[in-house]
């Protein structure tokens, strides 16, 4: 039964992306409407405007180029011609070291404040205000203080980051069922022992689930603040592309900044599956 | 002196209440158990059951008395004081094994793998889940949760086993093979155990001596009642025995009645000499039994023999 109906979801899915290259793919082949086009504006088109060809790219050229990007991923032409993993493994790195900095302080100061209502009370003005704040918002400040871009960018993504993580982290512990704590208690276990072995198992699955939120903010915002800090990483790619109007690797590098947020919460899932316990 | 084993000394127990001021949720209890001996507290819902198990087991502190175990005042949890958790709260991501092994480990913090693993093993076995080791909680019935709860609290060879109601979210048919269980391990073992109930006959099966709280708020312990069937009394046959309903209507007339009425009938109340009768039994047999145990425990006090 459930297989018969992950299998028809296959096959509608395929046929929505088959629809969708289609529609793309005619939308983009060619259009008469040369002569409607301010003579500035065909001029910065080029080629594309004067034969009457979409300057939108179809996804024959998009998949044209996908397979260049895919057939060498990795080779570095200087500094605003390197590979797609190149760019990509940059983003990653950024993320990845800000997120690490960000579960380091987040989940110590979550089991903190979710332990003690005194320091839960305490911090709570700061958390709220210091939570809406985007954080491109900090990328001044952070340039200004720090003076390396790609730091800063780090510093970006830990700040971001760090909210959910805390959050949960602090819900999940205040939220320990009692009965556990009272298992643990009657057994005189001490107060390090019981973290690990009641309050942590037991706020692991609230914990995972802000991580997985914090990874998929940090991926959103490490496009925005390559584009804001430049030199390397997908989201500089996208910014660069755009400069040399490479409509059809901006859309690549899209298509990435996709797969690999997905993959990135996959991970993310796959640890929340694994810490979470039936009751 | 040496006889109380535990010796509940007036504990109170108070709430900030709703208008400022303090609820009593029971005061002056005084309750005493000797080594060995099965004790079961009857009351209704929200008479303070559960309070005073708490206290007994260091997970809640009276607002005034204390509680003496083996000669001590008790401070917090022990692990000489084992409960059984009404929802047994056994940690769901651990095994059957794990679960009683947790106890072990936290009992006995130096012993290797193997010696953990063996011992808990031993006690898994005595509550009959061999063969379930390696399931995890949520793949458990509701008796076997309640089994491995209770061989967890066994594992760790408390002084003193604790029950909260340890029984009443089972099926009949379960409740009464663990009744069977808890009384034989009890008497093989000589477990001394203090247990909440809301069930007459498992009272009447299980203890030895039976406390009967009023409703509260401030409730008190209006009796104690001497359980005066044999000691190798039988769950099924327990209802043949002449003096079975002499006691069970004793109790559930209490129930009924007496647990609401109690402090406007009761005028010369006194909490540290708590009546104790023993239903169906002639009134000499009390004063010879009070004679030689019951006095002797509190041997400055004068008791007056009451009967139903
Ligand atoms: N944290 C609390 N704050 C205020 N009142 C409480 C609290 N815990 C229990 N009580 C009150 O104490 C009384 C006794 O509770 P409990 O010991 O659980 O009763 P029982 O186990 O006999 O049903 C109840 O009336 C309950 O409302
Ligand atoms: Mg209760």
């Amino acid at each position: 039964m459930t297989s018969s109906l992950r299998f028809r979801a296959a096959v509608v899915s395929i046929v929505l992306f088959a629809a969708f290259l289609g529609i793309w793919h005619l939308a983009t082949r060619s259009t008469g409407a040369v002569g409607n086009m301010s003579p500035e504006y065909a001029k910065l088109m080029g080629l594309t405007a004067t034969q009457g060809k979409s300057a939108m790219p179809g996804p024959l050229d998009v998949g044209a180029k996908l397979w260049e990007h895919l057939r060498q991923p990795f080779y570095d032409n200087g500094p605003n011609d390197k590979g797609l993993g190149i760019q990509l493994g940059y983003s990653i790195a950024r993320v990845g070291l800000g997120y690490l900095l960000a579960v380091i302080v987040a989940i110590p100061l979550g089991f903190l404040i979710g332990m003690s209502p005194l320091i839960s009370k305490a911090l709570d003005p700061f958390i709220q205000v210091l939570k809406p704040i985007s954080p491109l918002a900090w990328m001044p400040l952070a340039l200004y203080t720090i003076k390396d871009s790609s730091v800063s960018a780090i510093f970006v993504i830990f700040i971001c980051s760090v909210w959910p993580m805390l959050l949960n982290t602090a819900f999940g512990v205040a939220a320990v069922r009692k009965e556990w704590i009272n298992v643990a208690r009657t057994l005189e276990v001490g107060t390090v022992r019981r973290a690990f072995t009641v309050i942590l198992p037991a706020a692991a699955p609230t914990i995972l689930t802000g991580m997985r939120i914090s990874i998929g903010i940090a991926w959103l915002v490490i496009v925005a603040a390559e584009m804001l800090v430049g030199g390397t990483g997908i989201g500089y790619f996208v910014w660069n592309e755009w400069n040399n109007l490479s409509i059809t690797n901006v859309i690549i590098a899209i298509l990435m900044i996709g797969i690999v947020g997905m993959l990135l919460d996959q991970i993310l899932a796959r640890f929340t599956r694994m810490v979470t316990f039936p009751e | 002196m040496t006889d109380k084993f535990i010796s509940i000394e007036g504990i109170a127990r108070r709430y900030p209440g709703a208008g400022g001021g303090e609820t009593t949720i029971f005061e002056d209890l005084w309750l005493s158990m000797k080594r060995g001996e099965f004790g079961c507290v009857i009351g209704h819902s929200g008479c303070g059951k559960t309070t005073v198990l708490n206290i007994l087991a260091g997970l809640d502190q009276p607002s005034e008395g204390a509680v003496i175990v083996d000669g001590q005042a008790i401070e917090g949890t022990s692990l000489d004081r084992a409960v059984i958790f009404q929802s047994h709260a056994l940690l769901p991501w651990r095994t059957v094994l794990g679960n009683v092994a947790y106890a072990v480990t936290s009992k006995w913090r130096n012993w290797d793998r193997a010696k953990v693993k063996a011992h808990a093993q031993k006690f898994i076995d005595l509550v009959g889940l061999t063969g379930s080791e390696h399931k995890r909680p949520s793949e458990l019935s509701g008796g076997m949760k309640q089994r491995v709860g209770i061989a967890r609290a066994l594992s760790i060879t408390p002084k003193i086993m604790l029950m909260d109601e340890p029984f009443s979210a089972l099926d009949a048919l379960t409740r009464g093979t663990l009744q069977d269980e808890v009384r034989r391990i009890c008497l093989e073992t000589g477990q001394t155990a203090f247990m909440i109930t809301h069930d007459v006959d498992e009272a009447i099966y299980l203890a030895d001596k039976i406390f009967l709280m009023t409703n509260g708020p401030g409730a008190v312990l209006a009796e104690i009642v001497e359980n005066p069937l044999p000691k190798d009394r039988g769950r099924i046959d327990l209802h043949r025995h002449p003096l079975y309903y002499a006691l069970r209507n004793h109790i559930v007339d209490f129930l009924v009645s007496r647990s609401k009425t109690f402090a406007a009938t009761v005028t010369d109340y006194d909490p540290r000499n708590v009546p104790v009768v023993r239903p169906g039994k002639p009134e000499l047999v009390v004063a010879a039994e009070a004679e030689d145990s019951i006095e002797a425990s509190w041997p400055s006090v004068a008791r007056p023999s009451t009967s139903a």
